[in-house]
């Protein structure tokens, strides 16, 4: 996740992360992580502590980048396939969980 | 190559879906999906955001997910049928495209075992022997703690500043990236396409694809499938 400010608001890292922040700490998919502060002080540097997420400043272009969180020490917190939405070559986007139903191979590849 | 498996299994339930993970997007991926002409969802991931949503760290990779989107094998080598690694080659190749084709052909492939999983997971569903259980898929899942964490970070902001066009920049992202997590061949590969073709030798990194693979030992470079 890039960002232009430090200063995330919380409904832009739900978007972005999926990660919820409540009272009883930042939740996702049934997983509740304490942060040991309230939701209103939660800052950057808190999350990425708690939640074990690389956090990266380029001084130079003042922007930040936020790693994947890294609670269950696995790349795969869950089964359940995460749903994303990318385009095609011709730009047309795409629903990845609009396959349910199907048995599905992904398979990742590159042009380099 | 997917898209003749795709043809064959598409009645009995199964789609492919292919993606791209560039960094210089749909004009760097078009050639090849045009040439392969897929009826099948093939898709640009121009900020590899599969890296970290799966955990993939080489291409290509393949990831199973059955009906109701329940991840059944992880990511592991994904092979459809052995590569003509010397295809673009051309008239007059490099010598270190000559070494480079050299080594691609000592690869671990193993494309009829990995197809012949597919059909028999399409064949038996659940009941077959190649679709894992939930543990086994989220331990066979790559390591990740705050230090891959971190790498993701820094190859995402390294692939930012290319994309805004401070290519310099981005290198010292990408090495940190590189340190942190070594065997992350797509961070390699896509830092080094940037800089020279063919991912060879290049001034801003220490090393190339061709060295690495060298270093790291071929039948290493991708493991065997684990079914």
């Amino acid at each position: 996740m890039i960002l232009e400010s430090p200063d995330v608001p919380l409904d832009v890292l739900e978007g972005e992360t999926g990660w919820v922040i409540r009272t009883e700490g930042a939740c996702r998919g049934g997983v509740c992580v304490p942060l040991g502060v309230s939701p209103s002080s939660v800052t950057l540097d808190v999350l990425a502590e708690r939640l074990g997420m690389g956090l990266v400043h380029d001084e130079k272009h003042q922007v930040w980048a936020v790693g994947p969180s890294s609670v269950s020490g696995r790349a795969l917190e869950s089964v359940e396939a995460p749903d994303f939405m990318l385009p095609d070559a011709d730009g047309r986007p795409f629903r990845f969980a609009s396959l349910r139903g199907r048995k599905v191979v992904l398979v990742a590849w590159a042009s380099w | 190559m997917w898209q003749e498996l795709r043809r064959e299994l598409h009645g009995d339930g199964l789609e492919i879906v292919t993606v791209a993970l560039d960094s210089a997007g749909a004009e760097a991926a078009r050639p090849w999906i045009e040439a392969a002409r897929p009826e099948h969802p093939a898709l640009v991931d121009e900020r590899h955001l599969l890296d970290e949503l799966f955990g993939i760290v080489n291409v290509p990779t393949g990831v199973w997910i059955d009906e109701t989107g329940t991840i059944v094998r992880p990511p592991e080598p994904a092979f459809s049928a052995r590569p003509d690694w010397g295809e673009g080659l051309g008239e007059d190749p490099t010598e270190y495209q000559r070494r480079t084709v050299a080594l691609e052909e000592q690869l671990l492939v193993e494309d009829a075992k990995y197809v012949a999983a597919v059909r028999d997971w399409v064949q038996h569903g659940p009941a077959s022997r190649y679709a894992l259980s939930p543990d086994e898929v989220l331990a066979r899942s790559r390591p990740r703690g705050r230090q891959e964490s971190q790498a993701a970070a820094h190859f995402e902001l390294g692939a930012h500043l290319q994309r805004l066009g401070h290519g310099g920049d981005a290198v010292a992202h990408f090495k940190a990236a590189h340190r942190l997590q070594p065997d992350n061949w797509t961070y390699k590969c896509q830092a080094w396409s940037f800089v020279s073709p063919h991912l060879g030798p290049s001034d801003e990194y220490d090393s190339d694809w061709a060295t690495e693979v060298e270093r790291v030992g071929v039948e290493r470079y991708y493991p065997p499938l684990d079914m």
